[in-house]
């Protein structure tokens, strides 16, 4: 008895199926046009919103900061107001603390003399560099000299071993004839003798050039004073 | 409580101080990881750098010697002491205000090691302070170094191991634990140096170490760093088919390490130069000393090179022309540090043993000898039957004449002159082909200068996460002198009886031994006993009483005492005691005095670190 009603209820579904399927027919066509319609639109606008999307850190950078800083909400002003391309340049800002920097071709730093005196005071203290700098060394024999030489050689070459990372910037060996790709780096690399025509340029390594991979000075208490750069000594 | 994070290992070397770590979360099985903590330090007045060593000294300067704010660490620091390099240096110029060999001092036998007496012999307004203080401020340079670098895993809460020397006595481990406590370390462990260069040997194969060594194999230890020679035998035994290392045997305190080598050779060169008619001062002298440890390395590294330039530089600015220029030759130092410090002798060969002087000002007691191997020949030979009574060891052959070693690990600065290994080597080859023994082999350790405190580490590790370890348990067997009831005789001192205390080998955290003599000590008055160890003899039991025994198997130590409160007994009333000896989890030795009538209670009997010299 059961089994009759199942195989009823199966039938029973399986006519009711088609009636269904006869009438979704049109509907599905719809969705199917509608539906391409819209995966395009969709698609266009996702790739929009995406690139919007991207300048949303700037953006949100540049509010924050127009909020936080005085001078650059006035950068962004005149940038805006008074369509200057630079922002920062020609804005006069303050006018009466400061008068209008004049456009500089290029920021020439000046290096804080802090770490050089640091690095002399080590090279004197573990090498005698500036007591040897210092000599006049036209009255000496060159056996004196070479003594001398030694003493400064090893403390010195300490120094550069233990405070800088100093490696080859090229690994090839001196003489080995090399390439300088189309953009390669100036400042790496200086082409001399014939320069002339584009890149890729071939010649030999002169020298391999020298890079300080890392740095690593003594920290100074802020009370001592640099420009001693060796005490003098009195024995008691 | 959360476990800690890191397993610290401190080297609080003769000479130098390092501090290696282990961070036991990126260890897996014997994949362990250590590194090495830069030590930021004075190298200069008013500049700070980091280094992977602190150098072992203090300089106590005069208040106007530097500014106060040249002297600021990266934390709140005294400006009365200066440790590290910035005091080594100091020191060569102003050598009465640098304390030094602090750690020599510390297990000196005739000083008080807490009272102010480094540096020795100053004039009267230089301050002084104590070798146990010392040790506290390079334990509190350290914390302060590790606490800086990590803020949120302060060293105090960590698993923190210290080295000492296996020779250090008890006396010695227990002012080194007790300083380790003053720097409000919690989680303390003592290790002995050889074991952490072992160990760090271990950690450094990945668990290859059991292909390298076998059952029957024994290890000998030969560690000489700046200050001190330190030997050990560690014999690899089974234990359930694993295999297992053993410490059988320490060597003594021995003052006499790669600083002597430096000076020999200065002084050599110092000869050279007055034949030729120039006399060096002080200043120069450690100038030449410092020459000669560079040219020594080079020399022994090198074996292309010849000689090697010596330049003194002129104190002045003058360099050029009052410079000194001398040279080493490679014969003067193979010569010089071969022959003097590790010189081809016999098995039979024993240190030399000078008198000295009746009235020798107090001093560390240097090694009067200093040939190297003269001292090795002495530790084999005196540990002969070290491995009789290990269980399941192949035994010597009973003819002998010292125990074989089959195996040689080598550690401290020294040996990284190949020179020097192989001439350890072959003269130890020697002795055992003379008595028909297979050759000793060569283990190769990865860093011989900062192996301890690496070792150190692992070993902090593996008590906490497993992992192989060496069993040792005390060095000595230690006993108390008990004068007999005689009657007195002019001109002859009483009979002495020993009594065992403590059996060779008592391990840590054991249950504590307990001799059924009885004591009968006097309430309110201090008590001291005599006190004796032995290197040798392995199979006293607690309760033993010796009453003849030959004069090298025992070594007398500082008294030790103890004072019996008067509260709940009368004053003079005497109760009679039994003294109880165990090794806590530290690793140092306690003595306790237990009384039999009365209230249950224990009193603790210490060490006399004090001088010995109102006994």
């Amino acid at each position: 008895m059961k089994k009759l009603k199942s195989l009823f209820g199966s039938l029973f579904d399986r006519e009711r199926l088609q009636a269904w399927r006869a009438r979704a027919q049109p509907a599905w066509a719809l969705v199917r046009t509608y539906g391409a319609r819209l995966y395009k639109y969709g698609r266009i606008g996702a790739r929009e919103a995406w690139i919007v999307l991207q300048r949303l850190p700037i953006a949100s950078l540049s509010f924050a900061r127009a909020l936080a800083s005085p001078d650059y909400a006035e950068d962004l002003r005149a940038l805006h107001a008074d369509q200057f391309s630079t922002p920062g340049v020609g804005s006069p800002r303050k006018p009466a603390v400061t008068p209008p920097p004049p456009a500089k071709a290029a920021e020439l730093e000046k290096a804080p003399p802090d770490s050089a005196l640091l690095l002399l005071s080590l090279l004197q203290k573990e090498g005698r560099f500036i007591d040897f700098m210092q000599e006049d060394v036209a009255s000496y024999t060159d056996e004196d000299i070479g003594a001398a030489a030694r003493v400064v050689h090893q403390g010195c070459a300490r120094v550069l071993r233990e405070h800088l990372h100093i490696a080859p910037v090229r690994t090839e060996s001196e003489g080995a004839q090399v390439t300088l790709e189309p953009g390669f780096n100036p400042t790496e690399v200086r082409p001399t003798g014939q320069v002339v025509g584009e890149p890729p340029f071939t010649g030999s390594l002169v020298h391999r050039g020298w890079r300080a991979t890392d740095i690593q000075l003594p920290k100074i208490a802020t009370s001592h004073d640099l420009h001693i750069l060796a005490a003098a000594e009195v024995e008691l | 409580m959360n476990k800690p994070r890191f397993a610290i290992g401190i080297d609080l070397g003769t000479t130098h101080c390092a501090l290696a770590y282990v961070e036991s979360e990126h260890c897996d099985g014997e994949q362990v990881e250590h590194r090495q903590m830069l030590i930021p330090q004075l190298t200069a007045p008013g500049s700070v750098e980091e280094r992977p060593v602190l150098p072992s000294f203090i300089y106590l300067p005069h208040q106007d010697e530097f500014k106060p704010g040249d002297l600021s660490l990266p934390w709140p620091s005294d400006p009365g002491r200066i440790a590290g390099t910035l005091a080594r240096n100091q020191g060569t110029t102003t050598p009465v205000r640098l304390v030094s060999s602090a750690k020599s001092w510390l297990c000196h036998p005739d000083v008080d090691r807490k009272q102010a007496i480094l540096p020795p012999e100053v004039p009267r307004d230089v301050p002084r302070m104590s070798p146990f203080d010392a040790s506290v401020h390079y334990l509190a340079h350290l914390r302060d170094a590790w606490n800086g670098q990590h803020p949120y895993d302060p060293l105090e809460e960590q698993e923190v191991t210290v080295t000492v020397p296996a020779s250090f006595d008890p006396a010695a481990r227990e002012l080194t634990a007790e300083a380790a406590s003053a720097v409000g370390i919690k989680n303390l462990v003592l290790l002995e140096e050889p074991q952490a260069a072992l160990y760090s040997w271990v950690n450094d194969s990945r668990g290859d170490w059991r292909q390298q060594v076998k059952v029957g194999d024994i290890l000998l230890v030969v560690d000489v760093g700046g200050g001190t020679t330190d030997l050990s035998l560690i014999a690899v035994t089974e234990d359930a088919g694993a295999l297992e290392l053993t410490r059988v045997a320490v060597g003594e305190h021995i003052l006499l390490g790669g600083d002597n080598m430096d000076l020999t050779l200065a002084h050599l060169v110092k000869q050279k130069l007055k034949a030729d008619g120039i006399e060096l001062d002080r200043w120069q002298v450690q100038a030449l000393t410092h020459g000669c440890r560079q040219a020594k390395e080079a020399l022994l590294v090198d074996s292309d090179l010849e000689q090697v330039p010596v330049v003194v530089p002129s104190r002045g600015a003058k360099l050029i022309g009052r410079s000194i220029r001398t040279e080493l030759t490679r014969e003067e130092v193979e010569q010089t540090l071969i022959e003097g410090f590790f010189p081809d002798c016999e098995i039979s060969a024993r240190p030399a043993v000078r008198e000295r002087g009746a009235l020798t000002k107090v001093g560390l007691p240097f090694a009067q000898d200093p040939g190297i191997t003269r001292h090795l020949a002495a530790f084999l030979s005196r540990q002969a039957d070290a491995t009789g009574d290990l269980e399941g060891f192949v035994e010597q052959a009973h003819w002998a004449s010292f125990l074989h070693p089959t195996a040689v690990l080598f550690n401290g600065g020294v040996f990284n002159a190949p020179v020097l290994r192989e001439r350890v080597m072959s003269v130890v080859n020697q002795w055992l082909g003379a008595e028909d023994a297979p050759p000793a082999r060569l283990l190769n350790a990865r860093d011989l200068d900062l192996a301890v405190a690496c070792g150190a580490a692992f070993f902090a590790h593996v008590r906490g996460h497993g992992g192989v370890r060496i069993r040792g348990g005390t060095s000595h067997s230690y006993y108390v002198g008990i004068e007999c009831a005689a009657p007195a005789i002019p001109g002859m001192e009483p009979e002495l009886q020993a009594l065992c205390l403590v059996p060779f080998g008592l391990e840590e955290g054991s249950d504590p031994v307990q001799p059924p003599q009885e004591f009968g000590l006097v309430v309110g008055e201090p008590v001291r006993f005599r006190f004796f160890g032995s290197s040798v003899r392995r199979e006293d039991q607690p309760g033993d009483l010796l009453e003849e025994w030959s004069s090298d198997e025992f070594d007398e130590l500082e008294d030790i005492q103890t004072n019996l409160p008067a509260d709940h007994r009368q004053q003079g009333e005497v109760v009679p005691v039994r003294l109880q000896a165990a090794v806590s989890e530290v690793g140092n030795l306690e003595l306790t005095a237990i009384p039999l009538t009365g209230q249950p209670a224990e009193w603790k009997v210490s060490f006399n670190t004090r001088s010995s010299g109102e006994r």
